[in-house]
């Protein structure tokens, strides 16, 4: 009985007629789509975008050169070297970040002590030479200097889960 | 006005029939250019998504920019292909799309051609597609392209055969081969058309031109995921242009055809009822235009539904489902015909 019910259904295309119902009703419903560079989609303050180094509100760079970012990065993609500065802190004269080989994974930002390097929400940027990829310490403290309240507002968002 | 008739007696006939020719073939490629938009636009909303919408006001220059880009892309030839099959073949299958529109007829009177074995010589155009799929395939000299090739090769032969049974069928109901016949036979009313006398011809024929034009569900000549793109992976720029237009361009000639089979071409849907009057100031061609629209809206609504059939299902619904099921419904048409059954054969 099974199979003859089978049959006459399969002769019928009522299965094909009963999917090309689901499209049609789908063909009216309300569209998803985020328009991208008009509309954006809410972002997380967990985001891990570009990276940035923050500065002491004294001006004071944060990072004092442990160089724990650049053991835990999975992908080897921190390069730093230290020495001593003139007034005897300990500070990098070279940090820099490969971003084709970051993967974004946020651990430099957890591992970091003093919280000098974090990842920003920035996720549009471009490069425009080869060695662009390479950001510079310079380049870091920039973006620190820049999106410092953003960043600020949303340590202090995920402060009572750190 | 009259001056207008002169001069256009006056013009040689060659140049007459060229005129003819652009005016079908322009708006042909103008309706081929829109409606990938339109596909785009469609299965976009059928997947709850916009589709195109930056080029032009919500996207409506976007097939002219696509044509753009196409037009000023390199074609690239492949080392070992054979170079005259590789760029004869699209030609080869964008010419016939094109000229199975001759004998094609518009209205009443609106007809390039008025050839008496129209249904022939369109069915015998249609095949021809297949040859430009074949030496595509085999020019490329790549396996993807081969696979291809293949598949749509056996795929639109068996296909041909359900096709052909009903069109038999047709030229049995309507006792011509000459398109203005067959619709001028349909005439009466929308329960006169063939549809209803023909109804399970009328699907397997609809069916089989899908599988004929190579769309989904019956796309496994380019089936992406596992050939690439098919027959024409090696080709790019106007070449691959030409292979694109001319699988549009038939499947505005299957809707189209369709249409004029089964759906009463030209004549309206409102004849032999009260509303008839109401109507009678549309010309037949947009009643052909709108039974056309429905059928290539249905093509792409398949396409936005169904999954691709695996290959040795194609061809169990070709030659085990589609085969048997026409020449039943043959014989059934023959029968009826022959009894002058009341309602659609006692003319």
């Amino acid at each position: 009985m099974k199979t003859v019910t089978n049959y006459i259904k399969s002769l019928f295309l009522f299965e094909l007629l009963k999917g090309m119902r689901v499209t049609g009703r789908y063909l009216f419903a309300p569209k998803f789509t985020v328009q991208y560079p008009e509309e954006r989609a809410p972002m997380s303050p967990r985001f891990r975008g570009l990276h940035a180094q923050r500065r002491y509100p004294n001006g004071e760079e944060r990072c004092i050169a442990c160089k724990l970012c650049e053991a835990v990065c999975p992908a080897c993609a921190i390069t730093i070297e230290a020495e001593p500065r003139e007034d005897g802190s300990r500070r990098t004269t070279k940090y820099e970040i490969d971003l084709f080989k970051c993967i974004f994974c946020g651990f430099c930002e957890e591992s970091c002590p003093v919280d000098a390097i974090v990842e920003t929400r920035v996720y549009e940027y471009h490069f425009e030479s080869r060695q662009g990829s390479v950001i510079t310490k310079e380049e870091l403290l920039a973006n620190g200097d820049k999106f410092e309240q953003q960043i600020a507002a949303d340590r202090a968002v995920q402060a009572k889960f750190r | 006005m009259s001056m207008l008739i002169d001069f256009w007696n006056w013009l040689p006939v060659i140049i007459q029939i060229v005129i003819k020719i652009v005016v079908i073939v322009l708006p042909l490629m103008l309706m081929v250019a829109y409606y990938t938009l339109l596909e785009r636009k469609v299965i976009g909303y059928m997947q709850i998504r916009i589709g195109p919408n930056r080029v032009g006001f919500k996207g409506s220059l976007q097939p002219i920019a696509d044509a753009m880009k196409l037009m000023f892309k390199e074609i690239v030839l492949p080392t070992k292909a054979n170079k005259f099959l590789f760029l004869i073949a699209p030609m080869l299958t964008l010419a016939p799309a094109l000229a199975a529109w001759a004998v094609f007829p518009f209205d009443e009177t609106l007809v390039l051609a008025d050839v008496n074995a129209g249904l022939l010589y369109v069915l015998a155009l249609t095949s021809m597609g297949v040859y430009g799929v074949i030496i595509a395939g085999w020019a490329t000299n790549s396996k993807y392209a081969f696979l291809g090739a293949m598949r749509s090769a056996a795929q639109i032969i068996s296909y041909e055969i359900a096709m052909g049974f009903a069109l038999v069928a047709v030229i049995v109901a309507a006792g011509s081969l000459n398109f203005g016949d067959i619709v001028r036979a349909q005439q009466g009313s929308a329960a006169h058309w063939f549809w209803l006398p023909l109804f399970p011809l009328f699907i397997v024929y609809f069916i089989a031109g899908v599988a004929e034009t190579n769309r989904a569900p019956f796309d496994v000549a380019e089936g992406e995921s596992e050939i690439v793109a098919g027959f024409h992976v090696e080709y790019s720029g106007m070449a691959f242009a030409a292979f694109f237009l001319a699988e549009y361009a038939n499947m505005i000639l299957i809707s189209a055809l369709t249409a004029l089979m089964f759906l009463g071409g030209w004549l309206s849907p409102f004849e032999g009822t009260f509303a008839e009057s109401w109507f009678a100031w549309v010309p037949g061609f947009f009643w052909l235009l709108a039974k056309t629209f429905v059928f290539m809206f249905m093509l792409l609504w398949f396409r936005a539904t169904f999954p691709r059939y695996r290959y040795d299902q194609i061809m169990r619904l070709g030659w085990k489902v589609f085969i048997p099921i026409t020449i039943v419904w043959i014989l059934v048409v023959a029968y009826a015909v022959v009894n002058k059954m009341p309602w659609w054969f006692n003319t």
